[in-house]
């Protein structure tokens, strides 16, 4: 595995946040590697960055410093249409609070990223279907966000990051707005997408669903204070 | 733009889901785009039927004929001094017709005002005589069953009279008159023809509906102490308008020994030159309508930018979520123009609706006023479409694409954060 070239590289990434007067560094010299096929759990108290690693993570911002390499990639410089373009083939995002469009069906949420893709609107429609099979929703396709449960919504929102098989999944507080029941679903079901292959950082608040994954990186202030690697 | 189209259907849904929210500022931004469309078919039109009958009417005199009257001498010119009347004589007008190849026709116009009578009732009216070719080419028009004047006519002297149709109208209640007679100063004369109605935007001497036309050898033979009044000309062509008026003075400076460049020797009038003034004034005219009408629909265009902006604060976190899912800076603009468009066309729909409602409406009105006659009716046409199709669809890009362009400028981590 060290072998291999990380899949992720973060080299003393920082972000600076200015708000007017005052500047909030959110982070202050990150360095991290992920590896294909790994399961990373971020902890950290609320504040610590946690979410604007993500962000960098998933090339929705860029670091004020440091150095990002995604697949060998480096992505600090690159313009608002490649970072787009890297987003749809690389990064699967999750969000607590779902994002699903509301207006449309759960086929139609799912389809987004192949839209963006330029895929055909019968294989979209083919990949879209199939992945919602696979998150156990093939009987709610139609069905509108405001017509699912929280857990179905977080269903199809899994399946919208996985339709265009990307390489990292990228999860913020995925349980945070569901009931238990619904959250262990979901945890299961990442569970089984790191079984089949599946890179996944992950980023909770709760112990129980860190530990399931098998590395736990606990952040603070801004820094990384802790990563502890599960034996398997 | 394979994605566009894709989305289209999301666009539709999404203009669906926008016009519930906010039924009545779209209703009310669709009104006022068909406000605009409105003001500027109609004022383009209005200006089209002007600029139409403006044409015709400076063309009611004749098309590119020139008048000459004789005057006098400003300055002494071969030994003889300044001052003096010129007259014109009948060879006058076939020397000028035969000596100058830029000229097409020339006629000869004797005028003056004689009562005209018909029973008991008698009318002062401008009784002229000219030649054949007077009439066509001063636009007068036989109604059906009439004729102008014909060369046989002038060479037998006879006594036949064309009426405009105002003094036949006056003379005898009736324009259907050919056959019947009139007298002018005790002879008897037979009316021929009785002039169609025109309207006519340039003249001298008055306008021909009023005017009796009879062969210049009768009245020549009639009233011999008189004087020519003019002589018509036409050039060739537009072009050569200048070259034979240039011929005109040097033949008759020559004949009547004047300086050719003393201009007030003769008076020309070259009515080409009106025509192109006015059809350049009623362009003009046109144009200026057409701005205020697409200033008018400009405002309305601001109307559905305003929206759009609205709409883009609004989606600000659904442009955020389509940015994470790979949405490129096109993308994410596409719906926004699209939008921006329907409602443009929308409101484009209604307005021509409308206008073309009220120009058919116009339409049906009968010309028998002056006015109408002389403004025109507002004309729709196709080069009209094409223009108002053009500025709304100008309007509707420029209103989708500012508001796309703040979309795209979103940054999709801030919008995204979680509140
Ligand atoms: N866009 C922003 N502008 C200014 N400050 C920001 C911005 N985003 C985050 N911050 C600040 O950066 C710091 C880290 O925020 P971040 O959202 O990454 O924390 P977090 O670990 O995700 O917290 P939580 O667990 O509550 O979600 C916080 O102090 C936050 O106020
Ligand atoms: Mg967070």
């Amino acid at each position: 595995m060290t072998a291999e070239q990380p899949l992720i590289e973060l080299q003393g990434v920082r972000k600076v946040y200015s708000t007017g007067r005052l500047e909030v560094e959110a982070l202050r010299g990150i360095d991290l590697d992920v590896h294909r096929n790994e399961y990373v759990a971020i902890v950290g108290p609320s504040g610590s960055g946690k979410s604007t690693l993500m962000n960098i993570l998933g090339c929705l911002d860029t670091p004020s410093a440091g150095r990002y390499t995604l697949g060998g990639e480096t992505v600090g410089g690159l313009d608002r249409n490649r970072l787009a373009e890297i987003r749809n083939r690389h990064i699967g995002f999750v969000f607590q609070n779902f994002n699903l469009l509301p207006y449309a069906s759960a086929l139609e949420n799912v389809e987004l990223p192949l839209l963006f893709a330029g895929v055909s609107a019968r294989e979209r429609h083919e990949r879209a279907a199939a992945m919602l099979e696979r998150v156990d929703l093939a009987n709610r396709m139609d069905h509108k966000p405001t017509e699912l449960s929280g857990g179905q919504m977080q269903r199809v929102a899994i399946a919208r990051a996985l339709v265009n098989r990307p390489t990292i999944l990228l999860a913020d507080e995925p349980t945070g707005n569901l009931d238990s029941a619904s959250g262990k679903a979901i945890v299961s079901l990442f569970e089984e997408l790191h079984a089949a292959g599946q890179t996944i950082v992950l980023i909770t608040h709760d112990a129980g669903i860190a530990r399931l994954a098998n590395r736990v990186v606990r952040v603070q202030d801004g820094t990384i204070v802790e990563d502890v690697r599960a034996a398997a | 733009m394979k994605t566009l189209l894709a989305e289209l259907r999301l666009v539709l849904r999404l203009f669906q889901a926008d016009v519930t929210h906010n039924r009545k500022r779209i209703a009310l931004t669709v009104i006022a785009i068909g406000w605009g469309t409105l003001s500027i078919v109609m004022l383009l039109s209005f200006g089209e039927g002007l600029r139409r009958s403006f044409y015709t009417n400076t063309r009611g005199m004749g098309v590119g004929i020139a008048v000459v009257w004789p005057g006098a001498t400003t300055r002494p010119w071969a030994g003889l001094p300044a001052g003096r009347n010129i007259q014109f004589t009948d060879e006058d007008a076939e020397l000028l017709a035969a000596r100058i190849p830029e000229i097409d026709g020339v006629s000869r116009e004797y005028a003056t005002r004689r009562g005209v009578t018909v029973g008991e009732k008698t009318i002062n009216a401008r009784v002229r005589g000219v030649d054949a070719r007077f009439g066509a080419m001063r636009n007068i028009t036989p109604q059906a069953g009439g004729r102008f004047l014909n060369e046989r006519d002038i060479e037998e002297k006879r006594r036949v009279v064309v009426l405009g149709d105002e003094l036949a109208q006056d003379l005898f209640g009736s324009q259907d008159v050919v056959g019947r007679t009139v007298q002018i100063q005790q002879s008897t004369f037979t009316v021929v023809g009785v002039a169609i109605p025109k309207t006519m935007m340039g003249m001298y001497s008055g306008p021909d509906k009023g005017q009796a036309t009879i062969p210049a050898t009768t009245y020549k033979s009639m009233w011999t102490d008189h004087k020519m009044s003019n002589l018509i000309y036409r050039p060739l062509t537009p072009e050569l308008g200048d070259q034979a008026k240039a011929q005109i003075y040097r033949i008759l400076g020559g004949r009547y020994r004047f300086d050719p460049d003393d201009l007030r020797a003769l008076g020309v009038w070259d009515t080409r030159r009106n025509q192109q003034i006015t059809d350049n004034i009623a362009l003009g005219i046109q144009m200026f309508l057409g701005l205020i009408g697409a200033l008018t629909l400009f405002v309305g265009g601001m109307g559905v930018a305003n929206i759009m902006y609205a709409v883009v604060q609004e989606r600000t976190r659904e442009i955020g979520l389509k940015m994470a899912l790979g949405a490129k800076a096109r993308q994410v603009m596409a719906p926004f123009v699209v939008e921006a468009l329907m409602m443009t066309a929308m409101g484009g729909l209604l307005g021509t609706f409308v206008s073309l409602t009220i120009i058919t409406g116009i339409g049906l009105i009968p010309v028998q006023d002056d006015a109408l006659a002389f403004l025109g009716k507002p004309t729709f046409s196709l080069p009209i479409a094409a223009a108002t199709a053009l500025i709304l669809g100008s309007v509707g890009a420029l209103a989708g694409f500012f508001p796309a362009r703040h979309a795209a400028a979103v940054q999709p981590a801030v919008s995204l954060r979680y509140e």
